[in-house]
C-alpha cells in the first residue's frame, strides 16, 4: 500500500464554514479521547495534596512518585518480565507464522489445503475456552508460574500465519525459481529472497504481536502466582489494589505501563496505521 | 538450466547425482518447515479444544480426577440465576456498546477523511487509546468515576450544575460506565478501518453521483453506506466479539467485588474466571466456556451468512 492511501484525497481540500465546524468538533473530540492519558500523566507528576487540583499542568511537578514506584523494585521486574515475554513471543511469531505462511503459499503438496483450513479453524476458538486445559497442562508439566507458562500459548497464531500467507502469495514465483537455479536451498530462499519482499507485513505482525502481548492480562493473571513473575498489567493491577486510594501512585504505575506503547506509536505511527489497515482488510 | 529444473520437477526423477528426486527433496523441506507448527497446533490448540468439551461433561475440582457427569453442568448452568444475570450483562455490553461505538466511529471517520489540516495529528489522538493497556487505563477511568472531589467527571458535572453521579458504585450505572471505557479503547481501531473502507471506494462513483446532481446526504445513503457494507459487517462482528469477551476493564474497575456492585457488571468471562480459578469448579467453568464458544461461533457464522447472501 502506498503512502497516498494514507493521506486524504486532494479534491476535498476546499474550505467552507461547514468544514471549519467539522474540524473544530473533530479536534475537541480528539482532545477528549486523549484526556484520560493526559490526566494520567499529569497526576503522575503531582504530590498527594495536588491530586484534587484539576489543572493539567501540575503547580509544582515532582518526580517523587516515579522514584517511589521504581525504588520499590517490583515495577522494574514486571517491566522486564513483560519486555522479555513480549519480545520472545514476537520473534517466535515472526519466524513460525511467516515460515508456515510461506510454505502454504508457495509449495504444492498433498495436505496443503487441509493444513491451511486446520490452522484457520483455530481462529474460531476463543482463548477463554482453552485456558482451563492450558492450566491443567501447565500444572502437570510444571509450567505454572514460569516465563514459558506465560508465553507458550501465543508462540504461533493463526492470524499471523494467514496474514503472512496472503502476502507471500504476492511474491512472484520467478524470484523463487531464480534462487533455486542459483543453488540456494529452500530455507535460504525463504529467509534471503521471500522474507525481505514482505517486510511491511512482517513489521505489522511484529508490532501487533508485541503490543498484544505487552497489554495481555487474562492468561498471565491465571498462570502466574508469584509476584516476581507477574507481567506489567498483572503487576499493576495488584499494585493498584494495594495502594487503594493513592491515585497519584496508581497513575504513575499506569503511566509506566503506557510509556513504551507511546514510544512505539510515536516512532512507528505510519507503520501501525498502515498495519491496522492491512490486517483489517486482509484478515 | 531452468528448463532442466522444470523437467526434473515434472518427471519427479533426479537428473543429477544426488539420491533424491527434486520433488522428494522439496517435500522434505515442506514437512520439516511444518513439523514444529503442526506439533504446536495439535498440542496447544486442537487437543485443548477437545479437552474443554470433554471437561464440560465432567465434575472436576483439580484434586480428584474428573468424573463424567454428562450434561449435569449444562443443566446446572440453565438453572443458575447468576448465569442468566451474567448472560444478560454480557449481551447488554454487546447490544448497547456495538451500535454506539460503530455510529461514533463512522461519523468520526467520515469527517476525518475529509480533513486535511493536521489530519495525521487528529487521527493519532483518536487512535492512541487503542494501543493502551486496558488493565492500566481501567484504573484511570476508575479514578475519573470517583465521587467529588477526586473524580474528574463529577467535578466537571458540578461545574455545569449537574448533581453528583455514583457511576461504578451504582447497580444501574456501573455497567454503562465500564462500557464507556471499552468503547473509548476500541474506537480508534474502528475509525481506521472505516477510513480504509472509505478510501477503497473509487472516486468515479462519487463523480458520477455529482454529475447526476445527488446531494451529500443522498451520496452517503445511496453510495457510501452500501459500498461500505463489508467493512461495516466486519466491524460489527469484531466489536461484538470484543464486547462478548470483555474482562480486563471489568476486573480492574471492580476489584473490591469483581463484577459488582451486586454482580451488575459481571460478564461471562469473569464468571468463567471465578468459577475456574476461585471456586476450582473446572468442569462447570468448562461448560461456561463452551457456551461462550457457541455464542462467538454464531456471531462469526452470521457474518459469513450476511456477506454471502448480498454479494
Amino acid at each position: 500500500m502506498s503512502d497516498t492511501a494514507l493521506s486524504p484525497p486532494l479534491y476535498k481540500a476546499n474550505i467552507r464554514p461547514g468544514r471549519i465546524i467539522a474540524w473544530t468538533l473533530l479536534f475537541i473530540g480528539g482532545l477528549m479521547m486523549i484526556s484520560p492519558l493526559a490526566f494520567m500523566f499529569s497526576t503522575s507528576f503531582k504530590t498527594p495534596d495536588q491530586v484534587y487540583d484539576l489543572r493539567l499542568i501540575p503547580a509544582a511537578p515532582t518526580l517523587a512518585n516515579y522514584i517511589a514506584v521504581l525504588a520499590d523494585g517490583r515495577f522494574m521486574r514486571w517491566f522486564f518480565n513483560s519486555m522479555l515475554v513480549a519480545t520472545i513471543v514476537t520473534v517466535s511469531n515472526c519466524f513460525f507464522d511467516s515460515l508456515v505462511g510461506y510454505t502454504l503459499a508457495k509449495f504444492e503438496f498433498r495436505g496443503r489445503y487441509f493444513i491451511f483450513l486446520a490452522i484457520l479453524s483455530t481462529l474460531m476458538i476463543p482463548t477463554e475456552m482453552l485456558v482451563i486445559p492450558w492450566y491443567l497442562m501447565s500444572s502437570q508439566l510444571g509450567w505454572l508460574d514460569s516465563y514459558w507458562g506465560i508465553m507458550f500459548p501465543g508462540m504461533m497464531t493463526a492470524f499471523g500465519t494467514f496474514l503472512m500467507k496472503q502476502f507471500f502469495e504476492t511474491v512472484p514465483n520467478d524470484f523463487i525459481e531464480a534462487a533455486r537455479v542459483d543453488g540456494l536451498n529452500e530455507f535460504q530462499i525463504w529467509w534471503k529472497v521471500a522474507l525481505p519482499l514482505v517486510t511491511p507485513a512482517l513489521s505489522a505482525l511484529a508490532i501487533f504481536t508485541f503490543l498484544g502481548n505487552w497489554t495481555a492480562f487474562f492468561w498471565p493473571l491465571i498462570v502466574t502466582t508469584s509476584k516476581e513473575l507477574y507481567t506489567l498489567p498483572v503487576g499493576l493491577s495488584s499494585f493498584a489494589v494495594e495502594q487503594q486510594i493513592q491515585w497519584e501512585m496508581i497513575m504513575t504505575g499506569a503511566a509506566i505501563a503506557t510509556i513504551p506503547t507511546l514510544i512505539v506509536f510515536i516512532v512507528l505511527q505510519r507503520y501501525i496505521v498502515r498495519g491496522v489497515m492491512l490486517a483489517g482488510l486482509k484478515g | 538450466m531452468a528448463a532442466i529444473e522444470q523437467r526434473e520437477a515434472a518427471s519427479g526423477r533426479p537428473i543429477s547425482g544426488s539420491g533424491l528426486s527434486m520433488r522428494t527433496k522439496r517435500l522434505l523441506w515442506v514437512w520439516s518447515f511444518l513439523a514444529v507448527p503442526i506439533l504446536f497446533y495439535t498440542i496447544i490448540r486442537f487437543y485443548p479444544t477437545f479437552q474443554a468439551f470433554y471437561l464440560s461433561l465432567t465434575n472436576w475440582d483439580l484434586v480428584r480426577p474428573p468424573k463424567l457427569v454428562w450434561f449435569a453442568n449444562y443443566i446446572k448452568l440453565y438453572k443458575d440465576p447468576q448465569f442468566w444475570k451474567v448472560f444478560r450483562n454480557t449481551f447488554l455490553y454487546l447490544i448497547v456498546g456495538t451500535p454506539i461505538s460503530l455510529v461514533l466511529a463512522f461519523a468520526i471517520a467520515y469527517f476525518l477523511d475529509r480533513v486535511r489540516f493536521m489530519h495525521n495529528f487528529i487521527r493519532a489522538l483518536y487512535f492512541l487509546p487503542f494501543l493502551t493497556t486496558a488493565a492500566a487505563m481501567a484504573w484511570v477511568w476508575r479514578w475519573f468515576y470517583q465521587p467529588p472531589p477526586i473524580g474528574i467527571i463529577n467535578d466537571v458535572l458540578a461545574l455545569i450544575g449537574i448533581p453528583q453521579q455514583p457511576f461504578i458504585r451504582s447497580t444501574n450505572q456501573a455497567l454503562y460506565s465500564i462500557m464507556v471505557t471499552a468503547i473509548w479503547a476500541g474506537l480508534g481501531f474502528q475509525i481506521i478501518i472505516f477510513m480504509a473502507g472509505l478510501r477503497a471506494i473509487p472516486n468515479t462513483f462519487y463523480e458520477a453521483a455529482r454529475i447526476d446532481g445527488l446531494g451529500e446526504w443522498a451520496i452517503l445513503r445511496k453510495i457510501t453506506l452500501p459500498l461500505l457494507k463489508p467493512t461495516t459487517v466486519f466491524l460489527v462482528v469484531f466489536s461484538s466479539i470484543g464486547f462478548l469477551r470483555i474482562f480486563d476493564q471489568v476486573y480492574n474497575m471492580t476489584t473490591n467485588d469483581p463484577g459488582g456492585p451486586l454482580g451488575s457488571t459481571k460478564p461471562l468471562v469473569l464468571m468463567i474466571y471465578q468459577t475456574a480459578f476461585n471456586s476450582y469448579a473446572m468442569g462447570y467453568a468448562a461448560a461456561q466456556t463452551v457456551v461462550l464458544f457457541t455464542i462467538l461461533l454464531i456471531v462469526s457464522l452470521l457474518q459469513l451468512f450476511i456477506l454471502r447472501e448480498k454479494k
